[in-house]
């Protein structure tokens, strides 16, 4: 339908422009806004290719998690722009060769790619007619019975990876002031208070 | 041109819709204002605006226009594209969430399937109006209120996802009509009540409302992150904040207090209340709650930052995520378990 490809043609041409602001832009801050960009359209095009769910999360996760936390890091981060640009001379003869090696294996693979055929006669799972199954339902049923073991040990991975980034970022510092409410709370009178009867010029 | 009004007949209709949508949580937005003052005042033995119009009912018009007339002011030290970008984005976001909000039976604009996941997301990216404007501004106070509700807003998301997870262990779907329907016989309140009130708190440090105000903070931040806005810049945070305060307690009637269903919907009661058509009454519990909102901020006084944080994380995410499998243990023992199509 016309509509649509007119849409996508818009989302693609302004992630496309604000993916290049990402590595071009000068303030690293607008860099990151244009990454929100960036996310925020690829799940408009999730969205136009009837992936819903995905598209969701993506905003979500991406969006609304992992992009704060940069933004949050990079605004307080203190950046001599001229200090980066002195940088990029220095290393763009190693991060060309890592892209070019990286290009010519993308096109190796290409050129060589070959699918068994047994592997094509059998596919994964059924798909199902997107207007009797919802993305979420489909979604769940693979993945709570076909890769139900998968799914459980990329959750490990994640609790794994959770606890090593706790382990490394804390420190026990001594002499820390920390409120501990049920020590406020369990307070009498008679241990913080006490009455004395005090003659004239004797003190305590 | 039979092809031509095939595409634009129902642009029309949709561009109606939303007029008719925006209209009225705009009007809402600005008696929203004037309810806040009218009934803290009377929590306070004051009398709260009274001089503009009849019972004062025009202040916010008055309020409006005022705020028209002011000079916008760009700070020189501000990056001009993201400072009037930020106000623009809070505004924006909290109005398009309107978009799949049920008003009543078939009265919804998008009814997509993943509704509720919608509305989480568009309300995780509020906070990005609030950390831009705070690190446009070029100023300190500003930036500070901007990191602080960044890390505020990002907390309380965790538990309020958690929560939403509660419910929808209960429905099944993630379509807001269909979390509603399911909510016939008794509603999320009743049997999830300690999430109810969870979710409330929750949504009170979403909006930054009182008593976790703490990115507005006029005793130590002046005005938190918008302290450098004048203006109809200024003018487009207020309204995003009250607007997002009317779409979060419409966010909570969805869940717990049974969208537009009639309350006391049984024999005796049920040809009367059925009366009342369903978008009323989804508004009357809206403002129920939205009265609530106005109440905690006559009642508590600020907490402080450390302690927000401890409410947050050590408290509430526990107990939500405790209160997940709980949930989903009595609903898998009992066989309460909604029955999905395939």
């Amino acid at each position: 339908m016309i509509v649509e490809s007119l849409v996508f043609y818009t989302f693609s041409a302004i992630l496309l422009v604000s993916g290049a602001m990402v590595i071009s832009a000068r303030n690293p801050v607008h860099a990151v806004l244009a990454l929100v960009a960036t996310f925020f359209l690829g799940a408009g095009l999730f969205v136009l290719l009837g992936a819903e769910f995905l598209a969701m999360t993506l905003v979500i996760v991406y969006v609304g998690a992992v992009a704060v936390l940069f933004l949050f890091v990079v605004m307080m981060l203190d950046i001599s722009f001229a200090e980066l640009r002195q940088g990029l001379r220095r290393y763009l003869p190693v991060g060309g060769v890592v892209g070019l090696v990286l290009v010519v294996e993308l096109v190796l693979v290409e050129l060589h790619w070959t699918v068994l055929p047994r592997v094509l006669s059998k596919p994964a799972a059924p798909i199902p007619p997107p207007d009797q199954v919802s993305n979420s339902h489909a979604l769940g049923h693979i993945l709570y019975t076909q890769y139900f073991y998968l799914f459980q040990a990329s959750g490990l991975i994640l609790l794994i990876a959770m606890i090593g980034a706790i382990v490394l970022s804390l420190r026990s510092r001594a002499h820390v002031r920390r409120q501990s409410i049920a020590e406020q709370v369990g307070r009498r009178t008679e241990d913080a208070v006490a009455v004395r009867r005090v003659p004239t010029g004797g003190g305590v | 041109m039979a092809s031509f009004w095939t595409f634009v007949w129902p642009l029309i209709l949709i561009v109606a819709a939303i007029v008719a949508i925006i209209v009225p949580v705009l009007i809402g937005v600005a008696y929203l204002t004037y309810a806040e003052r009218k009934v803290m005042s009377a929590m306070q033995r004051r009398q709260g605006p009274a001089l503009v119009g009849p019972l004062g009912l025009l202040q916010p018009v008055a309020d409006g226009l005022k705020l028209f007339g002011k000079e916008m002011v760009i700070p020189s030290g501000a990056n001009p594209g993201v400072f009037l970008f930020a106000p623009f984005l809070t505004f924006v976001l909290s109005l398009i969430a309107w978009a799949v909000m049920p008003f009543g039976a078939h009265l919804v604009l998008s009814n997509i399937n993943v509704g509720i996941l919608y509305l989480y997301a568009i309300s995780s990216l509020g906070v990005y109006g609030t950390i831009m404007a705070g690190w446009a501004s070029n100023s300190r106070y500003s930036f500070l209120g901007g990191l602080r509700s960044a890390a505020q807003m990002v907390s309380y998301e965790v538990s309020m996802g958690l929560i939403m997870v509660t419910v929808l262990l209960c429905v099944g779907s993630f379509n807001l009509s269909e979390i509603v329907l399911a909510q016939q016989t008794v509603w999320f309140a009743v049997p999830l009540f300690p999430m109810f009130v969870i979710f409330f708190i929750s949504i009170l440090a979403e909006t930054n409302r009182a008593p976790f105000d703490l990115p507005e903070g006029e005793a130590e931040l002046v005005g938190g992150f918008f302290t450098e806005y004048s203006c109809m810049n200024f003018a487009l945070f207020m309204l995003g904040e009250y607007s997002n305060m009317i779409l979060m307690s419409a966010i909570a009637v969805v869940l717990f207090l049974g969208g537009w269903l009639p309350p006391l919907n049984f024999e005796p009661f049920a040809p009367f209340v059925n009366l009342v058509p369903g978008p009323v009454w989804f508004a009357l519990k809206i403002a129920f709650v939205l009265f609530f909102f106005i109440w905690m901020r006559a009642a508590f006084p600020r907490y402080r930052y450390d302690q927000l944080m401890r409410l947050g994380w050590k408290i509430f995410l526990p107990f939500t995520l405790l209160w997940v499998i709980v949930t989903a243990s009595a609903l898998e023992i009992f066989g309460w378990l909604p029955k999905v199509v395939p």
